[in-house]
């Protein structure tokens, strides 16, 4: 039998793995949308589980609007990508200091 | 119960399989098509969950349109691979301590302790004429209406921001400007009428014009 707690483990696997990403690609934008994907994905295996061994469906429905959200998110931020790579030709987060923050 | 468990090891092993090669990967082609294999992978384990209408939207949404959006964009910006993993390993260590504090800290919180079989008892499978998707509708249209057409008008507005991003205009491209045709008035606009004297015509011209009107008589 499957125990919530080995889909929970998982997903704290999963989630870690993408922390680990970001501080390895901290360089390509590209590799760090991805990471983000696979963080949305590690918490909508958590609500998954969480709707099954609860016998609730309402949080299914929650994954059904962060997989909106991400997909959003994700055309946007290639977006911004693009017009980043056409004005600055370069998409290396070092070489992004135009706000001199 | 004992083959629904080895198909849970299986896919969650690829799932973390697939995972630590798209951070790994030095080419960000092939990280996009190792988190196809992870969002394929992790369908699958949602299959296991009896979700069944969010693991067929998580392949047909992600790995149809999205990843493939992540491959066109990745294909199209003509990225230097080697600067960007120029200090690659000099944050691979920091990176490896900050993941193993966290899964060490999930793993006290969510523990088998916690969330084992004895505290949460697997659920009843559901009957075979059970639709997981018809139950999802009905909850979808009814309690959570609002939240559905919020999400829509998100759709939108991420539609309407991606073209407005990505919109350029270039001065050197030629195109109709169907309101300026549209605006001709019927005088002025289109027939321009000039007073100018008559040009001479040239002798050449009235050498080869005059033998042509002759070859023409005979």
């Amino acid at each position: 039998m499957i125990a919530l707690s080995d889909y929970l483990l998982l997903g704290a696997l999963l989630f870690a793995i993408a922390v680990a990403g970001i501080f390895l690609n901290r360089k390509n934008v590209i590799i760090l949308l991805m990471c983000i994907e696979i963080m949305l994905l590690a918490v909508n295996t958590n609500f998954i589980a969480f709707a099954h061994y609860f016998n609730n469906l309402s949080g299914q429905i929650f994954v059904f609007f962060i997989l909106t959200v991400a997909a959003a998110e994700a055309a946007i931020g290639l977006a911004i990508l693009v017009v980043l790579f056409r004005n600055r030709h370069t998409i290396n987060v070092d070489d992004l200091d135009m706000l001199k923050g | 119960m004992g083959f629904e468990k080895l198909l849970f090891y299986i896919f969650a092993a690829v799932t973390l399989f697939a995972a630590s090669m798209v951070i790994t990967r030095r080419n960000p082609v092939l990280s996009a098509l190792y988190l196809v294999m992870a969002f394929v992978s992790s369908a699958a384990l949602w299959l296991l969950l009896e979700a069944e209408f969010l693991g067929i939207v998580l392949i047909l949404v992600y790995v149809g349109a999205v990843m493939v959006l992540f491959l066109f964009v990745v294909m199209m910006l003509n990225i230097d691979v080697a600067t960007l993993r120029a200090r690659f390993i000099h944050y691979l260590p920091l990176g490896l301590i900050v993941a193993g504090i966290m899964v060490f800290d999930m793993f006290l919180v969510l523990g088998p302790a916690d969330f084992g079989l004895d505290q949460f008892a697997k659920p009843q499978s559901q009957p075979a004429d059970y639709n997981n998707t018809a139950a999802l509708g009905q909850i979808l249209y009814t309690t959570y209406l609002y939240q559905f057409e919020i999400a829509a008008v998100i759709l939108l507005v991420a539609i309407v921001a991606a073209i407005r991003l990505t919109l350029r205009h270039r001065p050197e491209t030629k195109y109709q400007d169907p309101s300026n045709q549209v605006r001709v008035r019927k005088g002025s606009d289109r027939v321009r009428l000039i007073t100018m004297p008559a040009e001479p015509v040239p002798p050449s011209l009235t050498a080869t014009l005059g033998a042509t009107h002759t070859e023409m008589t005979e």
